[in-house]
């Protein structure tokens, strides 16, 4: 990639313009929301949709809406949504078949149109893609859904410029600052965004919303809910010093706040070597195997597929849902479950989560978010497991 | 659009259509299929390595992993030889000649053909265990003369589980030495009685550092057949077993068939048994 731009700066309302740009490329623009008490990823059309002025709160098991103190745009984390619910829906058709003279033919699924753009990716999040692309495009086998919406994917990018208690991306060195994989990435500082560019892409969508910023100023005809307050804040592009200083100051806040941590020199390795450990019936007792860590888990991939048929039977579908190691019948084999109590089922998410999965994807499958943390109903702490199984060990 | 169907890379969930051309009841509740694909004329058709899989699909039912029991040099058909034990494979065994259903493969990593050229080689099969290895005994006789001496020690419950009795003779003259051996005689047996690990303990191997062990059966049988390897100077890198576990997209996509931090469908079902042996009989995992 060659574009290496210095930042530029822009007003926080004109990020309409940037939605707008994108709407016109017919993106489907999706971010976060306030929905149902936690702040969630839908689709935006207006600025106003945008979580502005909240915060969330969260702990172990704990997670609660706010009001902040200043009108900060993006001054939360992350939520109980990941954006893998995009690229790998919860919910999808596989192919179908259809029952003809000569017998069943089989009707693969036609290729997906949908353009998403994600606003407000956080560097955590940025990771668990490049996961899902380990395991989604780089192995023997791709899935063709993801494959065809990862290639039209356009990616903002959102610093974190705080971190709640249940973070630990420093640990898992995927955050808190967007390093790649992104097309543009802003930093919030109170005047508006600073704005990096990471592909041509981005460059391209970035120059297309200058220009639009441009007429939108001079006043002539744009989508008619674009408001721009301020003309001459906008005409300096570059971000000037003081504005760059603000910004790093606000992304040092993100990693100035992060306490958690969890040690990783020793996985993979130290969890499928201790497969035996007690620690593992005693979390079994504790775990309710209600699979709300894998649902919120933004780099879980495991799914089951399900048969729907019309009544006469002429026509099925093969349907694929999000499913969960925690689910019973996950490990069904042969009349029984392998896996018949919760211990074994939370040592299967463990193991695989930090263990097995560099054996099969060259990287852990855990970034760092905490969702699992805050969304355990009992707040079953990952880094605290993982530091139980690690002390009854001999090194 | 292409015309021409995916790649499995590119889309592993591709179902052709496939006809049930033959049919063969082994013995109860096992028959074999000929299965031949509608759209598929291509010179790559029916090619596979032994020990590989198919994803048969009975719309409405579901799925089921099932491994290629055919030679692999053939090309007139899927050959797949099927217990029932299942919906799909119950909704499988009520078809017909003449009837279709889905199919999608091959899938998965076989016998290490190519490591046993040189060497002798052990092949262990409990009960319906014989069907994958099957092809890769027709592959040793294909290029019997790549290979060294090579045993065939299969066992079953009883006689009427020794699958394939007819093939025995034909093996033998290609210069494999068939033992058998069943849990419990019934009349007409007067063949050995016991587990498969009394013949295996019973191997004079001329070489035993060239030789390799492969096995597929039940997971205790394979587990003692290993040990008995081992005991005989086989080393562990050099002995496989074929294992089962819940498959359902067969591309490592869905996580359902993992054991330890392998995913059956894709790293197996034939894995290398130091590779294994950590994770086998690890209770629950
Ligand atoms: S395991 Fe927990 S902390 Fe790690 S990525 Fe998944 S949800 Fe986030
Ligand atoms: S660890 Fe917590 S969130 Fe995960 S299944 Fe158990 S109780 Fe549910």
């Amino acid at each position: 990639m060659s574009v290496p731009l210095s930042p530029r700066f822009f007003a926080k309302s004109q990020l309409q313009l940037l939605i707008d740009e994108l709407r016109h490329r017919s993106y489907s623009v999706v971010g976060p929301t306030v929905d149902q008490e936690a702040i969630v990823y839908g689709d935006i059309q207006s600025i106003e949709q945008l979580p502005r002025g909240w915060t969330d709160e969260q702990s172990p098991g704990l997670y609660r809406l706010k009001r902040r103190d200043d009108d900060a745009w993006f001054g939360f984390v992350v939520g109980p949504h990941s954006w893998k619910k995009y690229l790998f829906p919860p919910k999808t058709t596989l192919l179908s078949a259809e029952k003809i003279e000569s017998g069943w033919q089989f009707i693969p699924r036609s290729a997906d149109k949908t353009k998403f753009a994600l606003l407000g990716v956080r560097a955590c999040e940025l990771a668990a893609m490049r996961i899902q692309d380990q395991v989604f495009l780089n192995g023997p086998y791709q899935d063709p859904l993801y494959r065809e919406r990862r290639k039209q994917l356009f990616v903002i990018a959102v610093n974190c410029t705080q971190a709640a208690s249940t973070c630990f991306c420093t640990s898992m060195k995927t955050g808190p600052r967007c390093e790649k994989g992104y097309d543009l990435a802003l930093t919030e500082i109170d005047s508006g965004f600073l704005c990096e560019v990471g592909s041509e892409r981005g460059k391209e969508v970035l120059d297309a919303f200058v220009s639009l910023a441009r007429r939108a100023s001079e006043g002539s005809s744009v989508d008619s809910n674009s408001t721009v307050d301020n003309v001459s804040t906008y005409e300096a592009y570059d971000a000037t010093p003081e504005q760059l200083k603000s910004a790093d100051y606000a992304r040092q806040q993100a990693v100035d706040q992060i306490t958690k941590h969890m040690e990783t020199s020793d996985l993979p390795g130290l969890l499928l070597s201790n497969l035996d450990h007690p620690r593992w019936k005693e979390v079994g007792e504790r775990c309710l195997s209600c699979t709300n860590c894998t649902m919120v888990c933004p780099t879980c991939f495991c799914s089951s597929v399900t048969e729907v048929r019309d009544l006469n039977m002429d026509r099925v579908e093969r349907e694929r849902t999000w499913d969960s190691c925690f689910n019973p019948d996950f490990s069904y084999l042969g009349g029984s479950l392998v896996r018949n109590d919760t211990a074994s089922r939370y040592r299967q998410w463990l193991t695989h989560k930090l263990d097995g999965w560099h054996a099969q994807f060259g990287t852990s499958g855990c970034v760092g978010c905490g969702r699992c943390i805050t969304w355990c109903p009992v707040g079953i702490d990952i880094t605290e497991e993982v530091a139980a199984i690690r002390e009854g060990t001999s090194p | 659009m292409t015309t021409s169907p995916p790649t499995l890379h590119e889309n592993p969930w591709f179902t052709h259509t496939v006809r049930i051309t033959n049919l063969i009841d082994e013995t109860e509740g096992v028959a074999t299929y000929q299965l031949v694909m509608i759209d598929g004329n291509s010179s790559l058709a029916y090619e596979f390595v032994p020990g590989q899989f198919n994803m048969l699909y009975l719309p409405g039912v579901g799925e089921s992993a099932i491994s290629m029991s055919g030679d692999p040099a053939r090309k007139d058909g899927w050959i797949h030889t099927v217990r029932v034990a299942g919906n799909v494979t119950k909704t499988l065994a009520r078809l017909q000649r003449g009837d279709t259903l889905g199919m999608r493969g091959p899938f998965g990593a076989g016998w290490p053909v190519e490591d046993l050229v040189g060497n002798d080689v052990v092949i262990v099969a409990g009960g319906l265990g014989m069907a994958p290895l099957r092809p890769l005994v027709y592959h040793l006789i294909n290029h019997r003369e790549q290979f060294g001496k090579i045993w065939l020690i299969l066992g079953a419950r009883t006689s009427e589980g020794l699958l394939y009795p007819t093939e025995y003779a034909t093996w033998q003259k290609r210069d494999i030495e068939v033992t058998l051996t069943v849990d419990r005689a019934t009349a007409g047996w007067n063949g050995h009685v016991g587990v498969v690990t009394q013949l295996i303990d019973r191997l004079q191997l001329p070489r035993p550092e060239q030789t390799h062990l492969m096995t597929c059966g039940p997971e205790v049988m394979m587990k003692y057949a290993a040990m008995s390897g081992l005991r005989l100077g086989i080393d562990a890198r050099q002995i496989w077993v074929s294992m089962e576990r819940n498959m359902q997209c067969a591309a490592g996509l869905c996580g359902h068939c993992q054991l330890g931090p392998e995913f059956i469908c894709k790293d197996g079902p034939v894995v290398r048994y130091d590779r294994i042996r950590p994770y086998l009989f690890v209770e629950q995992l």
